[in-house]
Formats: structure tokens, C-alpha cells, sequence
């Protein structure tokens, strides 16, 4: 069970609580996502193919895709190359639809460890790492990310050297920032696709590091 | 928001509804419509002011700032809206049970 919540007979495949769904009193948000979804549909904006399209286009992204791209780095020199100088292009490289935004990728090394944030919302790479977890989006979270960021760290079992230079990114609209993440020691032999396994979403945004081989 | 003081970052996550996910699915196929651009999402987001932070959702804002430049952008009107969410609400009482 990869959470501890009380009423363990409402969890979801992942672990997770369901949230009300269809079950519950119908909210006004709700009405209204269904009142401007039907609308579209009859001005012949959109039909329901395409956006049930994007909803599984959506849930087909997650972190496997990032962790493709930081293993290809580990292990491509030139590539990673690639990668620091324009994100998007080298993620395209590898087919990944990176839309019209800017990725950047910034480069944890032995003395510098990078953290992302958006602090005006929720900017995330989702091209890269599907839709950002829930505490990403909280207002503590992108509060304390720039204002006390080794503290954030904490929370997440992450305790940085004191000597290490920490960079906080905060992500704009058009520019999204994805970490990667230094290499494990120890994975000197190890294949792209065995590496891919260490590298978690939270190593790609800097509140975690990537596992031990 | 940054740099304010705040408690410690809640860890607990959820798996999106559907009304969410469609929420989110609206706001990209909008703007690859033409209807908008991220910073009109924006904007409207930052219009609704603090409170809302507070006492809305993530996709409740969503949907609002959402609703607010499909508006602007002339796809429907305020009162094409309205009448739209009484007959929704008027098909039964749940998400599941209203949708046509």
C-alpha cells in the first residue's frame, strides 16, 4: 500500500483516494465544465472524439517519458549536450510533442542541485512528466520553494550539503524547466533502460534524487 | 504567492476526476482553436484575485478562467451559459447522471 489513508476501501488503483466524481451532488464547476464542453460541441467547435483524444493523450504522458530523456543524457554525451543547449529540440529528437514552449533543462553536478517551481501557478513540463502532482499546484509549495528552499528539500528527504549551491527555477508559461539529475554511482554498466528505472518524477524536478542502482 | 511565508507542503495527492480532466483537455483544444493563448488564461486567473485561491479549487479556476475567454473570444454568450447549466442541472443531481 503505498499510502497510509484511513478508509482504505475507497483507494484507487494508485493508491490514491478517488476524489467525488460521478457519484457525488453535482458542484457548479461541474455543470459548468459540462455546459461549455456540450456548447463547443454544438457550435461545431470540437467533437467528443477529440477531446476524449486529449484526455488519453494526457494520460498516456508520465514521467517514463523524462526519465527516457535523462537516461539518453547519462548516456549520450552528445545528446546531453543537446539537451542543455535546447530542450526541446533534443526532446523532439526523441518523439516526444514538446508543443510551441521552451524546455530548458538545468544540470544537477557534485556542487550544484537545481529545484523547480512555478510560482505564479502551475507550470509544469507535462509534455515530459504528465500533469504535475497535486503539491506541486499548493500554495505552500511555490511560497516557500524560492523563500526557504532547503527547508522545502527537508520535507522531502532531501538534505543538501551545505556547500552546495542551490538554484531555484521559477517556470513561466511559455518556458518549462526539467531537472537532470546527476548520475547514480555504481551504474557505470548499466543500459539507458535499466538507468531509466532510477530516475524518478521528483529527481526531474529537483525535490528528489535518483535512485540507487 | 513566492516568497510569501507558508505551513509545510502537503504531500497528499488524488487521481484527477473526469470533469477535471476535461477541464484540463478544454483549456489546451481552446487555445489550439485560436479562442486564447495561456496568458488570457492567465490573466483571467489572476483577475478572480486572492480570495479565490483560497477558496476554489485548482480546476474550479480552471473552468472559470476557461468559461471567461470562451466568452470574450465570442464562442458563446453569457446567456447561451446560462441557459445551458439549468437544462444540465435540470437532468438529475449527479455528474454521472446529468451528462447527455
Amino acid at each position: 500500500m503505498p499510502h497510509d489513508h484511513h478508509d482504505h476501501d475507497h483507494l484507487s488503483p494508485s493508491g490514491h483516494p478517488y476524489r467525488k466524481d460521478n457519484d457525488g451532488q453535482l458542484t457548479y464547476w461541474q455543470t459548468m465544465e459540462i455546459a461549455i464542453r456540450e456548447l463547443m460541441v454544438e457550435k461545431g467547435e470540437l467533437t467528443p472524439a477529440q477531446i476524449q483524444a486529449q484526455i488519453d493523450a494526457m494520460d498516456a504522458r508520465s514521467p517514463a517519458n523524462g526519465a527516457a530523456v535523462v537516461a539518453r543524457a547519462w548516456t549520450d554525451p552528445e545528446f546531453k549536450q543537446r539537451l542543455l543547449e535546447n530542450g526541446s529540440d533534443a526532446a523532439r529528437e526523441m518523439g516526444f510533442d514538446i508543443g510551441p514552449m521552451h524546455l530548458v533543462a538545468v544540470e544537477n553536478t557534485s556542487d550544484t542541485h537545481n529545484l523547480i517551481v512555478c510560482t505564479l501557478c502551475s507550470c509544469y513540463p507535462r509534455n515530459l512528466l504528465g500533469l504535475p502532482p497535486d503539491w506541486y499546484k499548493t500554495r505552500e509549495y511555490r511560497s516557500r520553494a524560492v523563500r526557504e528552499p532547503r527547508a522545502v528539500l527537508r520535507e522531502f528527504g532531501v538534505e543538501l550539503p551545505a556547500d552546495m549551491t542551490l538554484r531555484v527555477h521559477d517556470s513561466t508559461a511559455d518556458m518549462r524547466y526539467i531537472v537532470l539529475p546527476a548520475r547514480p554511482e555504481g551504474t557505470e554498466n548499466l543500459t539507458a533502460e535499466d538507468l531509466a528505472k532510477l530516475v524518478t518524477r521528483d529527481s526531474m524536478i529537483g525535490t528528489g534524487l535518483p535512485k540507487a542502482p | 504567492m513566492g516568497g510569501d511565508a507558508a505551513g509545510p507542503v502537503p504531500m497528499d495527492g488524488h487521481d484527477f476526476a473526469i470533469w477535471e480532466k476535461r477541464v484540463d483537455a478544454l483549456v489546451i483544444l481552446g487555445q489550439q482553436r485560436g479562442h486564447f493563448t495561456v496568458d488570457g488564461l492567465r490573466r483571467a486567473l489572476e483577475d478572480m484575485g486572492e480570495q479565490a485561491f483560497e477558496s476554489m479549487t485548482y480546476y474550479e479556476r480552471w473552468v472559470t478562467s476557461l468559461n471567461q475567454n470562451l466568452i470574450e473570444a465570442g464562442v458563446y454568450s453569457l446567456e447561451e451559459l446560462g441557459t445551458k447549466m439549468e437544462e444540465v442541472k435540470a437532468r438529475g443531481d449527479t455528474y454521472g447522471a446529468v451528462q447527455s
